[in-house]
């Protein structure tokens, strides 16, 4: 079986290299379910040991003995790239998972927010995450558990908070501010400045420290481990390897929706127009495909949750149509999913595709409310905004090095919830080891503060 | 963040694939690893609620020996908006505005990904503890206060391990010091062979005098009416922890169950955590049969002697001066006196007969102490009051000053 599905690979590649596909060298491994399962927990086929990941393996455990879901393939992106397949997919599997997988290289190598990151980062994730985990394993050695662990719940906790539009390897603050220029700058100032050179001069040679940090600065995981005050640098380290592999989540975050739907469209279109596919196999990866696709699970007449393969796929299958291939890499190049929601769900589609939006009651009750299409999309979007976690940023460090964070609770619309507040900052300040609050809104939107030990106070 | 291109989709078709590719993912699981450390750190957190296991086990009763305690899945936090009850998203389906979708859909369809991770926090598990492993924790670093040994016909014969002989029985046989032996022969020759009977080693044992530390201690309970079932199941509970702990610590004790109304009555250990009484209380009674066991069967001379008594501390008004007389005649022999008073929930306002009892015999300079115990959460704190050996010095430093 596994020879067959070898066979066909470079027949499907050749089709989709015909079709326009580009890509980076894909390596395909065929990997037991167990570590299939490891994979989507930990996100990377080898990533650092915590032991939140722990509780979720045991959930995904649980959820796949119940038969809820199976994993059929996860790629990641790179230059070679590595798709793991199940091994126990059979034969049209794994002819549907290796279109799917096509599909998905060529997103990532061409979409430009993969690219960035790729730039920033490297095209080498997969090694990269597994010399962090080597090197955190090493530190535990060194260190000891509970030391490094400390430092981990801290970090990942932060996960979400870089700036995606700073450098991977980034800067420090210029320690100086840039003088202001002068206010005015007529002719007069020039003239009378020139009448007695050192009236003027002695002003703009005096250099102003900047503040730390100049504004509001999200890239958590950077300022902590570049700024704190008395953090030893192996801790430093594990920051900023988190901070990396974040660099590399954020696209597939961030492109969930197109970068299915695309590997969604040219699997389909990639079996349709394959010849050389046995019947009975063509078959079986076809119902496969209906069934990744489906929007509504069988027997059920409405989902409160929307299957991000069916809608990519058909705003996809749309877009092709309506405006042709080409119009469509050239968004599959420019867009992520913010923008192809906003630009491609159109009101029809939505209708189409029974889209609405509901409320859930305090009673557990749900009800369906009407919506135009503004609050699909942003229902659809608002979870994804800002990696998926509350603006929070770096205000200012305070002269007895006190961390302050701020929430923007305009923007998200709410306050932080407190306790767990309280509890990330306890996991930061055993890092920063210097006072950590944070400004948030109460329910009656309200300032307030929290700190890493005190009950809030107003 | 799960970057899952995967999907749901039932398939019972299997495939033997290549073992000789996937062979080293078999070796090592790191999902099963990181879950060990979660549960060790469920573990660790379970102990700092020591007293929910102590007090919330019907161990008493049915014996068992082990506890069974629900935990909830560790959550690792992170910054998370308010909850603020209402929650809106966008479904899919046949359905129109006004429509009212039951409560049990929210599992939702084939691809509900993305924010799930963050919102599984509550999934519970149940772990078991055995008791012994509940006793190692509630007894680190608790001691019997003012233990003494004393001389006199109690003293032991005990065997101990010392030293290492050429011969000796296979079951004693020192592994490490024998290989020790045999790198050492091996580094002046090495081509003799790895192991030779000169390099073995055993240990040996001699017979040693210990001074002996021979302890009574006696567990005094008021059964009468007014303690109430929870009253009784609070003292008893205390007191069961109190029996397996020190049976653990210390192997040559006598512990004496003594339950009084306005009888008083000796039991044995099993009888003594079942008993229920009615009447009233007269706890000079009581103390008077500790006093008579004491003295028939413990000589304080060459004893360790403690008492614990558990109360509700409402003692008959006319009892007042015979059971100070009786308290003040054991605490006198007694190398520490111990006193539980059970009290409602909300505590009392005055203190009680019996409480002013032991505090006037810490006064005087006895070695003695107090703990209320006002619900279950308690018990734990109790324990840990009696037999904490700083607490006690405390305690006395503080009876002796005035």
């Amino acid at each position: 079986m596994t020879d067959d599905w070898r066979e066909q690979v470079p027949r499907i590649e050749n089709l989709a290299r015909n079709l326009g596909l580009e890509w980076s060298p894909v390596i395909f491994e065929a990997v037991p379910d167990s570590f299939m399962t490891e994979i989507a927990v930990y996100g990377l086929p080898v990533r650092m040991p915590h032991w939140s990941f722990g509780a979720r393996y045991i959930y995904q455990l649980v959820q796949r003995h119940m038969g809820h879901s199976r994993l059929f393939e996860v790629v990641f992106p790179g230059n070679p790239g590595h798709a793991y397949l199940a091994s126990s997919n059979g034969l049209a599997d794994n002819i549907l998972v290796t279109a799917h997988v096509l599909g998905h290289a060529d997103f990532s190598k061409n979409n430009l927010l993969f690219r960035r990151c790729q730039e920033q980062g490297s095209e080498h994730i997969v090694e990269h995450a597994a010399s962090h985990a080597r090197q955190i394993e090493r530190n535990i050695e060194t260190y000891g558990q509970e030391a490094v662990e400390r430092v981990l719940d801290a970090a990942l906790s932060l996960e979400q908070y870089i700036d995606l539009d700073q450098a991977l390897r980034r800067e420090r603050y210029p320690e100086y501010a840039t003088p202001p220029k002068s206010p005015v700058d007529d002719a007069f100032r020039t003239r009378f400045a020139a009448l007695d050179p050192g009236v003027s001069a002695a002003p703009a040679s005096r250099k102003i420290r900047a503040p730390i940090p100049p504004h509001p600065e999200r890239d958590l995981l950077w300022f902590i481990a570049t700024y704190a005050p008395e953090m030893e640098s192996w801790e430093r380290d594990i920051f900023l390897a988190v901070r990396e592999e974040s660099f590399y989540f954020y696209p597939v975050y961030a492109t969930q929706i197109m970068n299915e739907g695309w590997a969604s469209y040219w699997h389909a279109r990639l079996l349709r127009e394959a010849d050389f596919i046995p019947e009975t196999a063509y078959v079986d990866a076809i119902k496969c495909h209906s069934d990744v696709v489906r929007p509504i699970a069988a027997g059920e007449k409405s989902s409160l949750a929307v299957n991000p393969y069916h809608l990519g796929f058909t705003l996809w299958e749309e877009i092709v149509k309506r405006w042709g291939l080409e119009a469509a890499r050239q968004i599959r190049r420019e867009d992520d999913d913010f923008s192809f929601l906003r630009n491609h769900l159109t009101p029809e589609l939505a209708a189409e595709m029974g889209l609405f939006r509901y409320q859930r009651q305090q009673s557990g009750q749900v009800k369906v409310v009407g919506g135009e299409i503004e609050a699909i999309r942003e229902g659809l979007l608002c979870d994804k905004y800002n990696f998926g976690a509350p603006r929070v940023s770096v205000a200012e460090v305070g002269s007895d090095g006190t961390l302050v964070l701020q929430h923007d609770a305009k923007l998200d619309g709410r306050g932080l919830d407190v306790e767990r507040t309280r509890k990330v900052l306890q996991y930061v300040k055993s890092v920063w080891r210097r006072p950590v609050l944070l400004k948030t809104h109460d329910t009656a939107s309200q300032p307030v503060e929290v700190s890493a030990d005190s009950a809030a106070a107003a | 963040m799960l970057p899952e291109h995967g999907a749901t989709m039932n398939t019972d078709s299997t495939a033997p694939e290549r073992p000789a590719i996937s062979g080293w993912y078999e070796l090592f699981s790191r999902g099963a690893r990181d879950w060990l450390r979660h549960s060790e750190k469920i573990r660790a957190a379970v102990r700092e609620h020591l007293p929910q296991i102590v007090a919330g086990s019907n161990i008493i009763n049915d014996g068992a020996r082990t506890v069974h305690v629900p935990v909830r899945m560790l959550e690792h936090y992170r910054f998370r908006l308010r909850d603020d009850g209402e929650q809106t998203g966008v479904g899919q389906g046949k359905a129109k505005p006004g429509d009212v979708l039951g409560k049990g859909n929210a599992e939702g369809g084939a691809g509900e990904k993305g924010s799930g991770g963050r919102e599984r926090g509550g999934t519970d598990l149940l772990l078991e503890f055995k008791v012994d492993e509940i006793i190692d924790w509630l007894w680190e670093d608790l001691k019997l206060p003012n233990l003494q040994p004393r001389s006199g016909p109690s003293e032991e014969l005990e065997w101990k391990r010392e030293g290492w002989d050429r011969r000796g029985a296979r079951s004693r046989l020192d592994r490490r010091r024998s290989l020790r032996e045999s790198v050492k022969r091996r580094a002046l020759d090495p081509t003799s062979p790895a192991f030779t009977d000169e390099d073995l080693r055993y240990r040996q044992l001699t017979r040693r005098h210990q001074p002996g530390v021979r302890a009574a201690v006696f567990f005094l309970i008021d059964v009468s009416a007014s303690m109430a079932e929870r009253d009784r199941q609070l003292a008893k509970t205390f007191f069961f922890w109190v029996a397996a702990g020190l049976r653990r610590e210390y192997h040559a004790l006598d512990i004496v169950f003594v339950a009084h109304t306005t009888e008083a009555w000796e039991f044995s250990e099993g009888d003594f955590f079942k008993v229920t009484g009615s009447g009233g209380t007269v706890a000079s009674v009581g103390f008077a049969k500790v006093r008579e066991i004491m003295q028939e069967r413990f000589n304080p001379a060459s004893c360790n002697v403690y008492l614990f008594y558990a109360s509700d501390g409402d003692n008959a008004g006319d009892d007042r001066e015979a059971a100070r007389a009786e308290l003040d005649a054991i605490a006198k022999l007694a190398r520490y006196s111990g006193y539980a008073e059970v009290s409602p929930a909300t505590g009392r306002s005055a203190a009680s007969d019996t409480f002013q009892l032991f505090q006037d015999l810490a006064a005087t300079g006895v070695p003695s102490g107090r703990f209320t115990i006002k619900g279950s959460d308690d018990i734990a704190a109790a324990v840990r009051h009696f037999f904490t050996a700083e607490a006690q010095v405390a305690e006395t430093l503080a009876g002796a000053a005035p």
